[in-house]
């Protein structure tokens, strides 16, 4: 009898829980918020998809999610483009990863690389504790988060004659675009933190005329490089090399020698090489960005 | 001349120099952190660095030129302002990498780096533009009971400068310029301003002379 009443009670409370998540826009629940000195901080989830998100109230879309029954799966086109530098550079001993999130690049890569020496640069140390309490992110004995701007990192980096196999310049992801990292100046600090056999993978911007400009700039800086865009992706992903790129049959090759190992995370390697391209779709004439010229934040408004 | 209360200069070019100075003030500062970022990076640190010593440096140049003005306030001191400030504001366009290199090798914690490269790069030429608004105040002051007038005004004219000089800035000038080419643009018009004083005085020193004279003979 007592335990019907508490039925009926839990019913009529739950009532209205459930009514909501009927309704068509399923709204996530909230689980944490930080206010950190770049941005607002918001740790949505809705049922097993647990996302981290900036600067919501400025309606900014997930920067990252994880689905807490499986969290090897990368939710996201742009972590999974992420690794299509493996086409290239398929055994890396060094990574370096500009801009942390919710740390699933790096937690990819650690698991698919243990002995690799991995280092995390996020300028936010706000972002570093979400991580790490809310994404399972944690540093190991191999990988570590340094909380530091990317630019003076890989600067020093280069002075110390530090080398790595493959870098991942994720930092173009929030609102508020670092113009320091777009310029002609900073890939050429990028380069001396390369050898021969390393890729760099930039995830960077789609539309606007900042797509222009930076084009130029990466083609000024690298000569010819992979452009890596997917129809369902609002991003492109550029690939670059000190050396001339492999030819595409190579890619397919190594994609099909690799793909297994990445299945698990959700990232069908064997249908990137033929989405990479070299054709120039930007408008060749525009500027190049530099040290002294980079309004990325006023190009892509316009 | 030898009248303490006779004004040096026309309002209306005290009242434009103010503006240019308050103009340039914040271009500057603005630039502050494009210049400082490929060493010390875009963290919000490295702004406060910049407003610091920018404010400090200001809040030298106020104390020193209002020393300053109690001493014969003349045009050719207040033009050299000018002047020497856009002289000092050259080694942020020639040497900056050379200042901000070596602070860079040597200050890991790029908050302290960010802190001294702003010392070595603005420190000087915002102090000598700091020093343009209390001699301004004194220039275009005639009497006690106008003073605070005249300074409200001052201060109207230089931060509706510094607004322009920050908006015109961060919206417009970093789209169109190169940061050393806007460096230029305030280099450039800080020493017009400087030549617009003396040539003002100059003209103002020739009407008296030779308008002199003339009174002399109508009465007599």
């Amino acid at each position: 009898m007592r335990k019907n009443v508490r039925n009926l009670i839990l019913k009529v409370l739950a009532g209205p829980v459930v009514f909501a998540f009927m309704t068509p826009a399923v709204v996530a629940e909230t689980i944490h918020e930080a206010r950190s000195k770049y941005r607002d901080i918001t740790v949505t989830q809705v049922g097993e998809r647990r996302c981290l998100l900036f600067n919501v109230h400025r309606g900014d879309r997930n920067q990252t999610c994880m689905m807490m029954n499986d969290r090897d799966q990368l939710v996201f086109d742009y972590t999974r483009m992420s690794f299509v530098g493996l086409l290239l550079q398929p055994e890396p001993e060094s990574i370096l990863v500009i801009g942390l999130g919710g740390g699933s690049i790096p937690m990819t890569f650690a698991e698919l690389y243990p002995d690799a020496k991995i280092d995390v640069i996020e300028i936010d140390e706000a972002v570093v504790n979400v991580a790490e309490d809310y994404f399972y992110y944690s540093d190991t004995d191999n990988m570590k988060a340094h909380v530091d701007d990317g630019r003076p990192f890989i600067k020093r980096a280069g002075i110390r004659g530090e080398t790595y196999d493959y870098i991942v310049l994720d930092a173009f992801s929030g609102d508020y675009i670092p113009e320091h990292m777009l310029t002609r100046e900073f890939l050429e600090e990028v380069k001396k933190i390369m050898t021969d056999d390393s890729v760099l993978v930039a995830n960077t911007f789609s539309t606007s005329r900042l797509y222009d400009h930076e084009s130029v700039t990466y083609q000024r800086s690298f000569g010819e490089f992979y452009n890596f865009k997917l129809p369902t992706s609002g991003n492109r992903i550029i690939i670059a090399t000190l050396n001339t790129l492999p030819p595409r049959g190579e890619l397919v090759e190594a994609s099909r020698r690799i793909a297994p190992s990445l299945e698990k995370f959700g990232i069908s390697l064997t249908d990137y090489p033929r989405r990479l391209t070299t054709r120039v779709d930007w408008d060749m004439s525009r500027r190049e960005l530099t040290d002294q010229y980079s309004p990325g934040n006023l190009l892509r408004e316009n | 001349m030898s009248d303490k209360q006779a004004r040096v200069l026309p309002r209306a070019i005290i009242a434009s120099m103010a503006f240019v100075s308050g103009f340039c003030i914040m271009t500057i500062e603005m630039l502050g952190a494009r210049i400082l970022s490929p060493y010390f990076g875009g963290s919000l640190s490295v702004w406060g660095s910049i407003i610091t010593i920018f404010m400090l440096a200001l809040a030298l140049g106020y104390l020193l030129g209002g020393r300053l003005s109690t001493r014969n306030p003349s045009a050719n001191t207040y033009a050299l302002f000018f002047i020497c400030a856009a002289v000092f504001s050259l080694p942020v366009i020639f040497f900056a990498d050379f200042i901000m290199e070596p602070i860079f090798l040597a200050i890991e914690d790029p908050r302290y780096g960010s802190l001294f490269a702003s010392i070595f790069l603005f420190f000087i030429p915002t102090s000598i533009l700091g020093m343009i608004s209390p001699y301004s105040v004194r220039l275009m002051v005639e009497s006690e009971k106008d003073s605070g007038q005249m300074a409200g005004l001052l201060y109207f004219i230089s931060t509706l400068g510094s607004a322009a000089g920050t908006l015109g800035t961060s919206f417009y000038f970093v789209l169109w310029f190169e940061v050393n080419q806007i460096l230029w643009g305030s280099v450039i018009a800080l020493i017009f301003a400087g030549c617009a004083i003396l040539l003002s005085d100059y003209l103002r020193n020739l009407n008296t002379r030779s308008s002199n004279p003339s009174h002399a003979k109508k009465r007599a």
